[in-house]
């Protein structure tokens, strides 16, 4: 029998946009692989609100993994190792912009300046992550892999009908997604359209390396990045543990997009540290070692490293985070711990913006059927 | 094998692997069921003993899980794919409904698409959305596909091993909150017909027909009906596409009381269709209308008040009481 090559592994591909390295070493600019070139110029002030929402937001993420454990939530996805990816990119946001995430942009959401209590109600189950999307420009978490890079899309072309393009108050819109939802059907529909339509959309792919139990050769042969060449516009693999280079790379794709150039599509090439969610047991699929050797490409450490280094922070700053980021968190719990179960009449409620019929019947007979346990020792 | 007690998780393993040993054409794919052996660990073990070639771990696509499907049968294979949660069958349906179901219509019977669709369904774990829904009223509506679900360990283990020998496409529902609950099987115990109903508990006064996650539930009721002197005839349907009603009617001749149960929404399901059914059967032995319990015509819940939703046993037990007051 010929032998076939069936594990491939995915070309390799040095090509990584990085301005800080994993030993907290500053690269003044960096170019991507269709040379543009890429760079920050923070003040120290700046540079200290970044590393502040990236302890805020691990720490924000170890409680709703602790309260899940004390069963005060049904389940939760940890974004533990994906801090710069989400804080770097959130940052680069403009108010105007618009954000369609996965279910673990908790901390896109806590850089868009929401309460990070609103995701938590999804988690504990008392509703279905209910907020209002245009109000915070941030749409509803979406668990079913990928159908919000469409949502994202279409809401991107939206915005090219009202002319929204080009101008100064040109809007964008970032669609988050993972690795593993690169295989659906609707992302590679979503790379499609965007591309046909010129939309005004940025694709940020957290490629944490798995999707669930399964690593990323299951899902491709290529660079992830490279697949936006296929599809007709740029893209670009940066380090997204580097928080840097992922606030300046998402920086420019949304301004390439509002600007009226369309699509752009940016592998954040980085690590999930912890379990898919608190119902997933990593060791049953990928090794140990592995893991310890993306903890040395901490995004966290490598920021603190350099600005201890360049002396925008001292010891003193890095603990007055920290106790800021645990008062926000115990803060959080106490909220969480508070937040109301739902009335079981809500089931009824929202079906239809002007009610059915069949339900005003079937909840008089809910209501009814309650009634009669009342008073009965049930 | 002596008769073993086994959990309907582990039992359903075990069925997955005498079919693997019997047949070297089965092959299971679908998301995290190699390395992992699946979210629920149905697939435990299996990649590790049958080989990556047989138990595969595939792209994150169901849409591309079925049609791969679709032509690893026509290449001779016998497909078992695993949907992950019934809420991610949706992005396959079009596979599902358009091609595997029609394939053997359209080719004249020429082309047999023996694909099983396994998918854990149901509510009742405390799952965030898409994770606890019913789906079966959308393919049991579907001609050219044939719907069953297990109960029980005993019927896990029979019932996915007669799905996957049989020559049609089977969705073959299993339910996701029964997965722990354990059950004596024995593997020399004679098969009922796959797509044969089941009276599992015998009883004169009213006929309760359930399947899946709410044969538990009924049995429960049963119990508690038995203490206040009304003895309820369960019937653990097994089969959704096609049904097997005639256990149904033969009972309903002789209680003429029927209640159904099931966790879907009710507007246009399975209970619709028992209902008229046995309506038109026993039109002259009903003491009372065929009344159904289901779940409520809205999206599934938000966990915390799923319990509300889900027909329990004292929604049973009123539906039971109300047969009465005709
Ligand atoms: C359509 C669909 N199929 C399956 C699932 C179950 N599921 C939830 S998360 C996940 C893996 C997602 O991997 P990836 O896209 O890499 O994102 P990550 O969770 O790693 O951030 C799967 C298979 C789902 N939510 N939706
Ligand atoms: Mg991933």
């Amino acid at each position: 029998m010929p032998e076939v090559a069936r594990e491939k592994p995915v070309a390799q591909d040095e090509t990584l946009v990085q301005l800080l390295t994993p030993d907290g070493e500053r690269i003044d600019r960096a170019t991507g692989p269709d040379g543009t070139e890429y760079s920050v110029d923070f003040t120290d002030d700046e540079y200290r609100d970044l590393y502040r929402d990236l302890v805020t937001v691990r720490r924000l993420d170890a409680e709703a993994t602790a309260l899940q454990r004390q069963g005060e939530l049904g389940i939760w996805a940890s974004l533990l190792g994906q801090e710069a990816a989400q804080v770097g990119s959130g940052r680069a946001l403009r108010p105007q912009d618009m954000v369609f995430p996965t279910y673990r942009e908790h901390g896109v959401l806590y850089c868009r300046g929401i309460d990070p209590i609103m995701p938590l109600s999804l988690f504990r189950g008392v509703d279905q992550g209910a907020w209002d999307p245009i109000k915070y420009r941030f749409g509803l978490y979406t668990i079913v892999i990928g159908a919000q890079t469409l949502h994202a899309t279409g809401y991107a072309m939206g915005i090219t009908k009202d002319g929204k393009v080009g101008g100064d108050d040109g809007e964008a819109v970032i669609a988050y997604f993972g690795d593993g939802a690169t295989s659906q059907g609707d992302v590679n529909e979503a790379f499609i359209w965007s591309a046909v339509y010129t939309a005004p959309v940025v694709f940020f792919c957290q490629n944490n390396q798995y999707a669930i139990s399964e690593p990323i050769e299951r899902q491709t042969r290529v660079p992830l990045y490279q697949r936006a060449a296929g599809f007709g516009f740029p893209g670009v693999r940066v380090d997204g543990n580097d928080v840097l280079a992922t606030y300046a790379v998402t920086r420019h794709a949304l301004d390439h997009a509002r600007g009226g150039q369309g699509p752009t599509l940016i592998e954040a090439y980085t690590y999930r540290m912890g379990a898919h969610t608190t119902s997933d047991d990593p060791s049953r699929y990928r090794p140990q070692a592995e893991t310890e050797a993306w903890q040395a490409r901490d995004p966290i450490a490598r920021l603190a490293t350099f600005l201890r280094r360049q002396q925008i922070a001292d010891d003193a700053f890095l603990a007055e985070v920290d106790e800021e980021a645990r008062k926000t968190a115990v803060h959080l719990r106490e909220r969480v711990l508070t937040m109301e179960d739902p009335a079981p009449g809500s089931i009824f409620e929202n079906v239809y913006p002007h009610g059915s019929p069949l339900l005003d019947e079937e909840q008089a007979r809910f209501a009814q059927y309650r009634q009669s346990f009342e008073g009965s020792a049930y | 094998m002596a008769a073993e007690v086994l959990t309907l998780g582990k039992a359903l393993n075990l069925g997955l692997r005498r079919a693997l040993e019997r047949d070297a054409k089965v092959v299971i794919m679908g998301e995290d069921v190699g390395k992992l052996g699946g979210v629920f660990r149905i697939t435990d073990g299996l990649q590790k003993d049958f080989g990556e070639d047989r138990v595969i771990d595939t792209p994150l696509a169901e849409s591309g899980i079925i049609g791969t499907a679709i032509g690893l049968a026509l290449r001779g294979y016998r497909p078992v794919c695993e949907i992950q949660f019934d809420g991610f069958v949706y992005p396959a349906y079009d596979q599902i409904v358009s091609q595997v179901a029609k394939m053997h219509y359209r080719s004249r019977g020429l082309v047999r698409l023996p694909i099983v669709i396994r998918i854990p369904f149901g509510g009742g774990i405390g799952a965030v959305e898409h994770h606890s829904e019913s789906p079966e009223a959308y393919f049991a509506h579907t001609p050219g596909l044939k719907v069953v679900t297990c109960s029980n360990p005993a019927d896990g283990y029979t019932m996915i091993q007669q799905a996957i020998a049989s020559d049609d496409p089977i969705v073959f529902l299993e339910p996701k909150r029964r997965y722990w609950e354990k059950g004596e099987v024995d593997a020399e115990a004679p098969a009922f017909p796959l797509h044969s109903s089941r009276v599992t508990r015998p009883g004169a006064d009213v006929t309760v027909v359930a399947y899946g996650p709410m044969v538990r539930t009924a049995l429960d009721a049963a119990t508690a009906a038995g203490e206040d002197g009304r003895q309820l005839d369960v019937i653990d349907l097994r089969s959704l596409s096609p049904l097997d009603l005639s256990p149904v009617y033969d009972s309903v001749r002789r209680t003429g009381r029927c209640v159904v149960v099931h966790e879907a929404p009710s507007n246009v399901g399975l209970g619709a269709e028992i209902a008229a059914r046995v309506t038109e059967e026993c039109f002259y032995s009903l003491e009372s209308p065929v009344l159904r319990v289901t779940g409520f015509d809205t999206p599934y819940p938000a966990a915390r008040v799923e319990e509300e939703y889900l027909p329990d046993l004292d929604r049973v037990l009123d539906a039971v009481d109300r047969t009465y007051g005709w």
